[in-house]
């Protein structure tokens, strides 16, 4: 079975800091690292190629500093990481984004299933998965939990929020999957060793075949003009340090506002 | 881009099981608002099986114009087919903007339909305004709720997935008038095939009026018992932090924030909790906000009306004893 996963090096979300003056993260703050969710695409493809055999590679776009930490793609049982990185990518929205991932896959020929996470930690939008599936013309699987392969064909439990579907599909396909799929496993010392002499492949723009038009700030219809610290949502209510005095104070609260 | 001849909102009208979701009415909301004195129509689009009734109920709810896809084929979600058919009629009526709720369902499907479209997709909106130029704007939380990115689109139509419990609901009215428009599908395949479609039965923490979360101020999963006490007698569900769903110690359908439900209720008590931007991001916007923690430097406080710096297993007891006793008195035999 050929099997892609595609992930994002992103810095780590909980230390990150942001620069408010420049209105841009400061990437220099915090260590890069896979992105989490795609954690679950990687362990689900290594599982799948574990039980169908196969192989899988992991195709990520970055900076080609983004190398060093997509090496932990191998320590986790990926048989191959690219790299797009170029000039030209830079500046890319989901659309952009998807572009050029949707073009590196096509470059790779045949493929069974690309996995995808459910969405980044930095930008949140849960939409490259679905923009690839349009791109490539094939079906697509969002909000996985459950992924099985038999008889030619992908079983698969999508879950719709509280809505509950299991499906059948037919290769290929794109699925995205969510942090309850599986639980990844970390990777050995001698997987790390390996995986830190492995190489990760390069590729840009013109390997993929892009159009240029496409790729970029160029490709890219939406754009963020105005960033905004938000000092609202803050009440600086009372606070007291007393708690029969808080607790008075509150059920005179919940009293006029009805809620006992 | 900018509103010129005139063009219309569209909102794609979710339905489950024949019923159309609640976000819709909240979309239909916005539209009705941004469409105001400007050439803009609110139209709706539905997809489903039997949903005629529904269709009236989106012209009661604003909708002027409902594109209607009737046809069993629609009754189960199948994002291809679905796209297939918005991207026609997208194609057909070239709309203003096209707004989707920010559901499983929104946000897998919209991706499809704005790369077929080949224009921008914002995701996960709490905010949209159109600027005096008639250009689209879409605000969105970036860098977990930290940043406030406002986004504009340079291609037709502007696409958006807007957050479940922001904007302000429609109003219904019986006397509204509008049109149905019988739409024809476009015969295709479906991409799945379903082989079975059940609910599973959630706590509501989205459409809950009271929650009571818990943090990493409680010390075992059991005690969670207690704040499940104190949310019942309340009339409410429990909510968690994020750092105690991934612990196991309670389910993911409890977690509020970032990466869990945002919640909007009337009463939000945050018990041990310190308000991570992840967390604050899905409860700022509750109407009461009380917090107990033992740590007065907890970001929580600030964004709280009413703050308690105590232990939770000391207050949330004598809460629910005052409680008790007020409740006891009034609702004689609930107890009984």
């Amino acid at each position: 079975m050929n099997i892609i996963v595609l992930t994002k090096v992103v810095p780590d979300i909980e230390r990150v800091k942001f620069d408010a003056a420049r209105g841009v993260v400061d990437r220099s703050s915090a260590p890069q690292e896979i992105n989490p969710f795609d954690l679950n695409a990687i362990e689900e493809a290594v599982r799948l190629k574990e039980r169908h055999g196969g192989r899988v590679t992991a195709i990520s776009m970055g900076p080609s500093d983004a190398e060093q930490a997509l090496k932990d793609t191998i320590a986790r049982g990926v048989d191959e990481a690219i790299l797009l990185t170029d000039k030209k990518f830079a500046g890319s929205d989901t659309l952009a984004t998807s572009y050029a991932l949707s073009q590196a896959i096509k470059a790779m020929g045949d493929f069974d299933i690309v996995i995808c996470g459910e969405k980044t930690v930095d930008g949140d939008t849960g939409q490259v998965g679905g923009e690839v599936s349009e791109r490539l013309g094939i079906p697509y699987l969002p909000y996985t939990s459950r992924l099985d392969y038999e008889d030619g064909k992908f079983k698969a439990r999508v879950e719709l929020e509280n809505m509950i579907y299991e499906v059948e599909a037919s290769p290929p396909l794109v699925v995205s999957v969510t942090k309850d799929i599986n639980s990844p496993r970390l990777p050995g010392f001698r997987e790390k060793l390996n995986a830190r002499k492995a190489q990760v492949k390069k590729m840009d723009a013109k390997e993929i075949e892009a159009d240029e038009g496409l790729l970029g700030f160029n490709g890219s219809p939406t754009w963020v003009y105005k960033i905004e610290v938000p000092e609202e949502g803050q009440r600086n209510g009372r606070i007291y340090k007393d708690p029969e005095r808080g607790l008075k104070e509150i059920m005179a609260v919940l009293e006029s506002r009805g809620l006992i | 881009m900018t509103v010129s001849d005139k063009r219309e909102m569209l909102i794609f009208a979710e339905q489950r099981r024949g019923r159309v979701h609640p976000v819709a009415f909240e979309l239909l909301g916005k539209a009705i608002e941004l469409s105001g004195n400007r050439d803009l129509t609110v139209s709706a689009v539905l997809l489903g099986s039997n949903v005629r009734g529904e269709a009236q109920e989106l012209i009661y709810y604003g909708a002027k114009k409902v594109y209607l896809f009737d046809d069993p084929s629609f009754y189960n979600y199948d994002p291809f087919l679905y796209k297939a058919n918005l991207v026609a009629l997208a194609r057909k009526i070239n709309p203003y903007a096209i707004l989707f709720g920010s559901t499983h369902i929104g946000r897998s499907l919209a991706p499809r339909v704005a790369a077929d479209l080949q224009t921008g997709l914002t995701a996960d909106c709490t905010d949209l305004s159109i600027d005096e130029d008639g250009t689209f704007i879409q605000t969105r939380p970036a860098f977990t709720g930290n940043i406030l990115a406002h986004i504009k689109t340079k291609t037709t139509p502007s696409m958006s997935t807007v957050r479940y419990k922001v904007m302000q609901r429609a109003s219904k009215d019986e006397n509204r008038e509008g049109v149905v428009v019988n739409m024809t599908p476009l015969s295709s395949d479906p991409s799945w095939k379903v082989i079975s479609e059940h609910i599973i039965e959630g706590i509501g923490l989205a459409d809950a009026e009271v929650i009571v979360s818990g943090g990493r101020g409680l010390k075992r999963p059991e005690d969670f018992k207690m704040l499940e006490e104190l949310a019942k007698l309340l009339g409410g569900v429990v909510g968690s932090s994020r750092p105690l769903v991934d612990e196991g110690w309670i389910g993911k359908e409890h977690q509020v924030g970032f990466s869990g439900n945002t919640v909007k209720p009337k009463l939000y008590i945050a018990c041990g909790i310190s308000g991570s931007p992840q967390h604050l991001a899905g409860m700022r916007d509750s109407e009461v906000i009380i917090a107990i923690n033992l740590d007065p430097s907890a970001p929580i406080f600030r964004y709280a009306d009413i703050g308690i710096i105590g232990d939770i297993y000391e207050v949330v007891p004598r809460f629910m004893e005052i409680l008790r006793s007020v409740l006891g008195s009034s609702v004689l035999g609930s107890d009984l």
